[in-house]
């Protein structure tokens, strides 16, 4: 029996993906942001992406004036709520905390962070008047964090903003990409509702962009447009197996958890390949929902994982077994997954070799690849001008987000590689700022 | 090892520490809870004609996550009749012989003054203390502070108890005055055994900015009240050590006002106090605070060698000086104690923006650790009262200590500046930036205005 039982109901699921960072109640909250020293030039800020100014809304916090608070936060970050509970807070702002300087507990940043935006929401106050009409039209595509952070934007430049989502839901990978112990579904919709009431963009769901002729219909319609689509699938490994029933790739598990939550039945055994915070969030994710045997195999050494400590922590704390410097040859199976074949590994100058002979066999019921996403490529270079990189990214221009189409603009992941929300709402807000700018 | 056995003009005590006359004294049951707990004493609530009190009646001023840093209180005198409270100081003097009880008294008339006085000393009280401090509502109907704001009355009232008194009477004393110094000597010169202050200071302590009245709030009207607790100690340390300095006034002093722990004990003692009156700390905490008083005082006077209380009562009191008698060639500079700065860098903007320009910032951007301008210092201690880290900043001396001179000796000797603009002023060779740099000066990003 695994230390988590296996959710039958959704409330056996909220149990086993009890909240990490869970709200603060008053109290909590006054406590806490009495602890700030208030810093001149305050390193947290500098340290997060958005540039939220950190001091100050903790001292709003600590003021009472909880809506002053939540604007000095959204004025920043859009997604102010979703980054206070998704944020890697521990290597952002809380890592910044001066505090931490003398063993003492940094200030929980985070917590206090969605503690003032709750209020906000909660309360359903407006906290910004949209700018005069100006005829202008936005076509915005992908409604993830640079999609409505960038709406937003333009919604208080006066524009109108059409948002086009493959998807049913908004806020993209909040919903669907984070594990679920991070942020609730709930919680991350109820903020895009908050954001929507208040920045009246519109969101067509259902409504993917797949071909020339979607984006030829964009262009003749809008004045700009935006690409926000973030990443694509699961990218192949090219190994014999994969197709086999019960090999899948993380990002497509993590979000088939999220949305059916306890109606997911894990098996007993699972392997979780890759080193990044997408490998750990699939590696815990499994163990919590009741796998006895949960194995996340590295190609590389524990020190050359992408993820951040605090995650593989994490993952190793619900009991996930951790094995490094094997490298995938095949996945086994008849039909269905019962194995993955392992060779173990060396490096030498960064360089990764295999060490003949030295092939191994795990067997398992589930594989899951967390080994990197793929680039919607087809669609984008359909777009005349659009420069992708060689590694498939959108080239835009650093400060207006502007690509080799000056009409078209882009941020999120499509453009970074994959990022964290976070870095997705900075650059999606400073783009509807540019591409204002570029119209007006 | 160290006594703590008080006399305060004729009233023992087991210790200094005593409970002052306000809520905690009450009623016998609060007094012999306090006793049992180990208070040596404890001045019961101010006896008179019983009042009736309104439903509200405390205020409190937080900072941050501290709670009654400042607290205030619209209650008046004991609502309880005169006889269950002198039944009850019976009672408790019965049950506890040695500890110290004192009445707090409060009336009119000659008359009323010589019944209450023998009617408290027939019951047993060790002491007498005339509330002459009361500054809210008592003092409407001419009594409390109204008496402590007038030398000649008090020293007329202090007459007509000394008329008939025949245990020590302990004079309460207003704050709410300008010169603290002569209701004291008043009370010595009324015949008065001892003195006793602060009582609490006439305040507002905050208004709801919702409902536009002032707290405590009674049926959305509020008046003021009297403020205590640890924010008002500074002030009455002072007062006590205007009275315990003050030529010729000789008799002893109880010292109130903000005390919470032995540390508190020991500065009053140091200032001149004979023994030590505590309320809001016990309306905060209870009696139990009495146990890390009494255990950090017998301490302090083992490590220091001291075996009575007078063996350091008024100690620091011949280093308190008047401005003009300090030595105007002593020098100290801010240290920063790298290894232990977190780089918050709030010594940083306190001395920019509050003081002299004496510290500056790296030009390397990982680097916060902030650099004293030694020659801009002027020894202020600003930047280590903000330090948030114990021990970071200190001040070290930069002179040799072969100089001295007074503001009185240079008064004397004609040395001084006496013109508006004069080549004596001090600020001459300190630098001072030039206006315009202010603006021109880096900030950070965030610092600009929305």
């Amino acid at each position: 029996m695994s230390e988590f039982p296996p959710p039958k109901s959704e409330a056996d699921f909220e149990k086993n993906f009890s909240q990490i960072k869970p709200l603060m109640n008053e109290t909590e909250a006054y406590y806490e942001s009495s602890r700030c020293l208030y810093c001149y030039d305050a390193p947290c800020i500098t340290a997060c992406p958005t540039g939220i100014d950190i001091p100050t809304f903790i001292r709003q916090i600590n003021t009472k004036n909880n809506i002053g608070s939540a604007k000095t936060i959204y004025d920043s970050n859009y997604f102010g709520y979703a980054c206070g509970k998704v944020c890697p807070t521990e290597v952002l702002c809380e890592g910044a905390c001066v505090y931490n300087n003398q063993n003492v507990k940094p200030i929980e940043i985070g917590r206090l962070q969605s503690y003032a935006t709750a209020a906000a929401m909660d309360s359903g106050k407006k906290l910004y008047v949209m700018g005069a009409p100006n005829a202008k039209r936005i076509a915005i595509i992908g409604a993830g964090p640079a999609g409505i952070s960038c709406a937003c934007e333009l919604r208080l430049a006066g524009c109108e903003v059409i948002v086009y989502e493959a998807k049913e839901r908004p806020s993209g990978l909040t919903v669907h990409g984070v594990a679920p112990y991070k942020i609730t579904n709930k919680e991350a919709l109820d903020e895009m509702v908050y954001l929507e009431k208040q920045f009246g963009f519109k969101i067509n769901y259902n409504s993917p962009i797949k071909t020339n002729k979607d984006l030829e219909n964009l262009e003749n319609k809008f004045d700009a447009i935006f690409i926000a689509i973030g990443l694509g699938s699961t990218s192949s490994l090219n190994i014999p197996g994969e197709n086999l029933e019960n090999c899948f790739g993380a990002v497509e598990f993590v979000e088939e958890l999220r949305m059916n939550h306890h109606k997911i039945k894990v098996p007993s055994k699972v392997v979780v390949l890759g080193g990044g915070n997408t490998a750990m969030d699939a590696a815990s994710e499994s163990a919590r929902m009741g796998a006895e045997e949960v194995t996340l195999a590295y190609r590389r050494s524990h020190d050359s994982m992408g993820a951040y400590d605090f995650e593989y922590d994490l993952a190793k704390g619900v009991g996930v077994k951790g094995m490094f410097n094997i490298s995938p040859v095949e996945i086994t199976g008849d039909g269905k997954v019962s194995g993955v074949k392992f060779i173990r590994t060396s490096e030498s100058d960064g360089k990764l070799k295999d060490i003949p002979g030295t092939e191994f066999t795990i067997t398992c019921d589930w594989v899951i690849k967390a080994t990197g996403q793929s680039k919607q490529k087809d669609l984008l270079s359909s777009i005349k001008g659009l420069v992708l990189d060689e590694k498939g990214r959108i080239k835009v221009l650093a400060e207006t987000f502007q690509t080799g189409n000056p009409k078209f603009f882009a941020a999120g992941d499509a453009v970074s590689g994959g990022q964290e929300v976070v870095n997705a709402a900075a650059d999606g807000k400073k783009a509807g700022i540019a591409i204002a700018k570029y119209l007006l | 090892m160290a006594d703590l056995s008080t006399n305060l003009a004729g009233i023992k005590s087991p210790n200094p520490f005593w409970l002052a006359s306000a809520p905690p004294t009450n009623s016998g049951y609060q007094i012999m809870k306090a006793f049992d707990a180990g208070w040596g004493g404890a001045v019961w609530k101010t006896l008179g004609v019983p009042v009736v009190n309104v439903s509200s009646r405390y205020g409190s001023l937080n900072y941050r996550d501290t709670r009654m840093m400042g607290f205030n209180n619209i209650e008046l005198i004991t609502d309880r009749n005169l006889s269950d409270n002198l039944r009850e100081i019976e009672e408790v003097k019965k049950r506890f012989p040695h500890h110290a009880v004192i009445a707090s008294l409060m009336v009119e008339t000659r008359e009323e003054w010589h019944q209450i006085v023998k009617d408290a000393e027939n019951a047993g009280a060790d002491g007498l203390e005339l509330n002459f401090g009361c500054p809210h509502g008592m003092c409407e109907r001419g009594m409390g502070s109204a008496v402590g704001q007038e030398p000649k009355v008090l020293k007329t009232i202090v007459g007509w108890v000394k008329e008939v008194a025949t245990k020590p009477v302990i004079v309460k004393l207003t704050p709410n005055i300008s010169d603290i110094t002569r209701p004291a000597q008043a009370a010595q010169d009324g015949g008065g055994d001892a003195i006793s202050l602060i009582n609490t200071i006439q305040s507002i302590v905050g208004v709801d900015i919702d409902n536009f009245v002032a707290f405590p709030v009674v049926d959305g009207k509020s008046t003021n009240g009297g403020y205590c607790g640890p924010a008002v100690k500074p002030i009455a340390m002072n007062m006590l050590k205007n009275c315990a300095q003050h030529p010729g006034f000789k008799i002893p002093i109880s010292g109130i006002g903000g005390i919470e722990n032995w540390r508190d004990a020991v500065e009053f003692i140091l200032l001149g106090a004979t023994s030590v009156q505590v309320c809001t700390a016990v309306m905060h905490y209870g009696f139990g605070i009495i146990r890390e008083m009494i255990v950090g005082l017998e301490q302090y006077m083992d490590e220091k060698g001291f075996k009575t209380l007078d063996d350091f009562r008024g100690k620091a009191l011949p280093n308190i000086m008047h401005w003009e008698d300090l030595n105007l060639k002593y020098k100290v500079v801010a240290d920063i104690h790298e290894e232990k700065c977190i780089g918050c860098q709030l010594c940083y903007t306190a001395c920019e923006d509050g003081a002299h320009q004496a510290i500056s910032l790296s030009n390397d951007p990982l680097n916060r650790i902030p650099n004293i301008i030694e020659e801009n210092c002027v020894g202020c201690n600003l930047c280590s009262l903000v330090c948030p880290v114990e021990g970071c900043i200190t001040m070290e001396r930069r002179d040799d200590g072969t100089e001295k001179i007074t503001w009185k000796e240079r008064t004397l000797a004609g040395n001084i500046p006496v013109k508006f603009n004069d080549d004596l002023a001090g600020g001459l060779h300190h630098w001072v930036p030039q206006p315009g740099e202010a603006l021109t000066k880096p900030k950070p990003k965030h610092y600009q205005a929305k």
